[in-house]
């Protein structure tokens, strides 16, 4: 066996390092490490910059849209903007408020919400604790292909099928409403939280559950309070990603939504969210660069500066959870 | 006086309520979710299915609706969806690898991280205009195929890397740790022992990925997609050497969803049935491309035993 | 790990197999023309283009999408698209752009698009309105004051009014509030509106208080959901008394003010290749026939001709001077032209 004086030789007896050795078989053993340890470092680098590519795409977002947004506020008071509760700017009298905006995208996203997550929840969990090996390879499968329909067959769907049953059951409704489009987004989304959640479910080792059966707990309680748990980090990964898609969700309300910006929480009643109307102005008949056309931008960076700021406070809790916890 | 025996037994018989409480809750959360589908579907079939046939697969767009065909539409959505899936799948994995595996706590890495997680909720259409600023003007990539991968790949990079990383987090660290007590450097522990464990995790984001790029239509209209292409792009092979072009990356196109919604939008009846049969034929698309995927991801799972 | 070994050649067959389907069909080494803009010219477009590599057997390849006319005429201003589909007039700041970027352009219009005033089947007191009623109800002043038929006409029944129309950024908004109102883009913004039109059918159709403003082709091919009003011009118009929409009372410009002309613009530079020549030409000759089809209203064929004689003899510019005008007859537009 060779020896060298400063390094420990398991690397002939070792398996998984056989095929380094025979690969450098022909260098001596400091000069192979450091081979390796080049190598390596240089894979990290590569992986640092596919990482970092989000943050160059941020960046390239906030520029395309700051710089088009910008120029918007030398016309426009900014107060005006953040608190005016009229959005008409295509109007001969154009009125510049955000909320009505920022209202439709809240109430559509809390309505998809409260669809999505208990449901999509419980069904993850019943895929993985409680179904039956079959029922689990065919259901999610089934699931994943309801994430494959376009948005726009989701809204025509919505507009077509879904109000007129809503109307049924609530006379008023009018024909188009953020009810109908955050009821569908939901379903939309349920995919989106469920084939993720259960992944995470699925990868929680099976000795905590048989642990906790050993005590004599029902599944149930299995679930609930020892898998879930242990899967939260990957549970809550697959809850951002579902609220962020409804946040993003343009053809849906588009289309169910109907095009009214209204300062409301009333389900009931039409709304707008700040991507409905990028996509109709982007769309439409309005010249490019003109003061109706900036608006998109500013309403697209106010979107953005929001969303950043609740993930930069979403991230700060949960490093201080995480402190905690360990 | 209540004895212990007798609490204990209620406090099972609870329990045990709860859970069939449950069992029948996600029973029929489950079924609505797949009723839901079943009425989309069928409703779709009702509309358009009469109308699908080799001649709607193979002809070009028509103001004729009883003429009108989707072959530049589905070519061109598997063209934009082969440059998606190249361009994001490798960047996303690449990145959910570091993020999980090499980064360190510091500042960048904060800042890496809720970039990923703003970046999910930035609406489609403004990927749309970021890309036609820099792809199209600034890089002069044209109104092409090659743009359109890269938006979209640029738009499902997020959930990539959210499905990459929380599949790892997920192996127990004491596979990490046999490894490592092998001697393994870090990139053996991650080629030989983290990747085809999570394969099946990620195997999951990229199907959720990719359905939503297939699905897309605004950010596409905004970069120079087309509505009406009576050709194809150019073929991947050519008959002179080197047998292999990339000519079809820089060819204006057409994608399913834009159609759909093109013909969706006229008053005659016709169009909706042509709409919904390439609706459907969008889905049987989708589905066949998320196949290779789930049969993959049902085998690697059958070989984790922890 | 070897399972994916195995699917790996599959994959590459199947990629394969599609390849090689591709090599037989249609090629873009040809020429090609590009037109962007309107999605309310689209159909026409599209109809042209379809009929023209039809008639060239696929030697020329046209494409055509639908950016908006506002968004078509920014890349039409960059020089990137030959034709540009538009359903208005090229407004200033577009002429200042497209000057700035040396693109000279030919304006053509190519038919007429109208707008009905429609109410549901179910509405049995409405027959007609005039526009000084449609502009009662629409007008700024009107949000959330005119909100029941009988504030507009007193025999008119004491029912909820719900408005359907068209969305803030369209062409046919601004064309409706300037016809309507005097103003361009002035309207009460509490109505329904949608980017859409068959959605607005689909809502105007079962509410029994509905009343809308439609594309002339919507209401064309949907004569069963839906009932048209006829429009009295007021003092304004060439003809007096209530006016049914139809093909000829837009052709001879008797309904008023609701309708507008569509155009394309074409590039001069383009125009000096041989292939978009023929284009235009070829869509001179044939839109007339082509137009009806899509249910848009051709223009006599006298302004066909004079269009082309206009294109051939190349007269530059636009006859509106960077803004929208209501209520222009075809004789008027004519003349126009030929003024340029």
């Amino acid at each position: 066996m060779k020896q060298n004086s400063n390094t420990v030789d398991l690397e002939s007896s070792s398996p998984l390092l056989s095929n380094q050795r025979a690969l450098n078989s022909h260098l001596r053993m400091p000069l192979r490490k450091k081979r390796l340890r080049i190598f390596e470092k240089f894979i990290e680098l590569g992986l640092f910059f596919a990482a970092f590519c989000s943050v160059l795409v941020t960046i390239g977002i906030f520029w395309i849209l700051f710089s088009e947004a910008i120029p918007f506020f030398q016309h426009v008071a900014i107060w005006d903007f953040f608190t005016g509760t009229e959005w008409a700017p295509l109007f001969s009298e154009p009125k510049y408020g955000i909320l009505p905006l920022l209202c439709g995208t809240f109430i559509s996203t809390f309505m998809a919400m409260v669809i999505a997550l208990p449901m999509g929840s419980v069904i993850a969990i019943y895929l993985s604790e409680y179904a039956h090996e079959k029922i689990r390879e065919s259901v999610k499968p089934i699931l994943e292909l309801l994430s494959a329909v376009p948005s726009v067959v989701f809204g025509y769907f919505a507009l077509l099928l879904v109000t007129p049953l809503l109307q049924k059951i609530f006379p008023n409704l009018p024909s188009f409403s953020a009810l109908s489009a955050g009821l569908v987004m939901g379903i939309m989304i349920v995919p989106y939280v469920t084939s993720l959640s259960e992944d995470a479910l699925r990868a929680v080792p099976m000795h905590l559950r048989e642990a906790s059966f050993a005590m004599g707990a029902t599944r149930f309680q299995t679930a609930i309070k020892v898998v879930f748990p242990a899967a939260f980090s990957g549970i809550t990964a697959s809850f951002v990603l579902a609220i962020s898609r409804a946040i993003g969700e343009t053809m849906v309300v588009a289309i169910a939504g109907g095009m009214q910006p209204k300062f409301t929480l009333d389900p009931f009643e039409p709304a707008q969210t700040v991507t409905a109307y990028i996509v109709q102005v982007s769309l439409g008949d309005l010249p490019h660069g003109s003061l109706g056309y900036q608006t998109i931008f500013v309403a697209g960076s106010t979107l953005l500066l929001i969303t950043l700021f609740f993930n930069i406070l979403g991230h700060r809790l949960r490093k201080k959870y995480k402190e905690q916890d360990a | 006086m209540t004895s212990l025996p007798t609490l204990l037994r209620l406090r099972i018989k609870k329990e045990r309520r709860k859970n069939k409480i449950f069992l029948w809750t996600a029973r029929v959360s489950l079924v609505f979710t797949l009723l839901v589908l079943l009425a989309l579907v069928t409703d779709l079939f009702i509309r358009g299915a009469d109308r699908i046939s080799l001649d709607f697969l193979l002809s070009f767009p028509s103001r004729f609706a009883d003429k009108a065909g989707i072959v530049s539409a589905w070519v061109g959505t598997l063209c934009v969806m082969i440059v998606t899936a190249f361009v994001s799948v490798p960047l996303g994995v690449c990145a959910g690898i570091y993020l999980e595996e090499y980064a360190k706590k510091n500042k960048i890495t904060s800042i890496i991280e809720v970039a990923i997680a703003n970046l999910a909720g930035v609406p489609s259409i403004i990927y749309g205009l970021m890309a036609l600023g820099l792809f199209v003007y600034k890089f002069e990539l044209g109104q092409s195929v090659q743009t359109a991968g890269l938006t979209l790949a640029l738009l499902i990079l997020p959930i990539i890397i959210v499905a990459t990383r929380e599949a790892l987090r997920s192996i127990p660290l004491s596979v990490r740790e046999a490894a490592a007590a092998c001697g393994a450097t870090k990139l053996q522990v991650i080629r030989h022992h983290l990747l085809p464990y999570s394969t099946g995790g990620i195997l999951t984001g990229i199907i959720i990925a990719l359905s939503r790029a297939i699905g897309e239509t605004a950010p596409l209209v905004t970069i120079g997609a087309l509505t009406y292409i009576a050709f194809l792009p150019h073929s991947p092979l050519s008959t002179e050497a080197p047998f292999v072009s990339a000519e079809w990356l820089k060819d204006p196109f057409t994608v399913l969803p834009i159609q759909v919604f093109n013909w969706v939008s006229r008053p005659q009846e016709e169009f909706h049935r042509n709409a919904a049969a390439a609706a459907l034929i969008l889905m049987v698309l989708t589905f066949s491309m998320n196949i290779f995927a789930i049969v993959l991801r049902a085998r690697v799972r059958r070989k984790i035993k922890w | 790990m070897q399972t994916q070994f195995k699917i790996l050649p599959g994959f590459y067959a199947a990629i394969l197999c599609f390849s090689s389907f591709q090599v037989s069909a249609n090629t873009s080494e040809a020429p090609s023309i590009k037109i962007d803009g309107s999605s309310t010219v689209f159909p026409v477009s599209e109809a042209v283009a379809e009929e023209f590599q039809n008639s060239k057997s696929g030697k020329v390849k046209v494409t055509v999408g639908i950016s908006g006319t506002g968004g078509g005429f920014k890349k039409f201003c960059r020089g990137e698209t030959d034709l540009q589909d538009a359903s208005r007039p090229i407004l200033s700041e577009e002429m200042v752009t497209c000057k700035s970027a040396d693109v000279a352009y030919f304006e053509i219009p190519i038919a007429f698009d109208a707008m009905t005033i429609v109410v549901s089947p179910k509405n049995t007191w409405a027959k007609d309105i005039t526009v000084d009623e449609l502009k009662k109800i629409w007008e700024p002043a009107a949000q959330g004051k005119i909100t029941k038929w009988n504030q507009i006409r007193a025999e008119w029944p004491d029912q909820e009014l719900h408005l359907f129309g068209a969305g803030s950024d369209s062409g046919t908004f601004d064309y409706f509030t300037e016809a309507i109102n005097g103003k361009s883009k002035a309207s009460r913004s509490d109505y329904t509106a949608s980017e859409d039109d068959n959605t607005l059918v689909q809502g105007i159709t079962s509410d029994k208080n509905a009343l809308g403003y439609l594309p002339f082709a919507y209401y064309e091919l949907n004569k069963k959901k839906l009932k048209a009003l006829e429009v009295n011009g007021g003092a304004k118009a060439p003809v007096k008394g209530n006016i049914f929409p139809s093909a000829k009372t837009v052709e001879d410009g008797s309904y008023f003010p609701l309708s507008r002309p569509i155009f394309i613009y074409v590039s001069a530079k383009s125009s000096e290749k041989a292939e978009v020549k023929e284009f235009v030409e070829y869509y001179l000759k044939h839109v007339g026939k082509l137009a009806k089809e899509v249910q848009y209203v051709p223009l006599p064929s006298k302004a066909y001709d004079l269009a082309l004689k206009n294109f051939k003899a190349k007269k530059l510019g636009t006859a509106f001077g960077g803004h929208s005008e209501v209520g222009l007859k075809i004789e008027e537009l004519l003349k126009r032209e030929a003024k340029l």
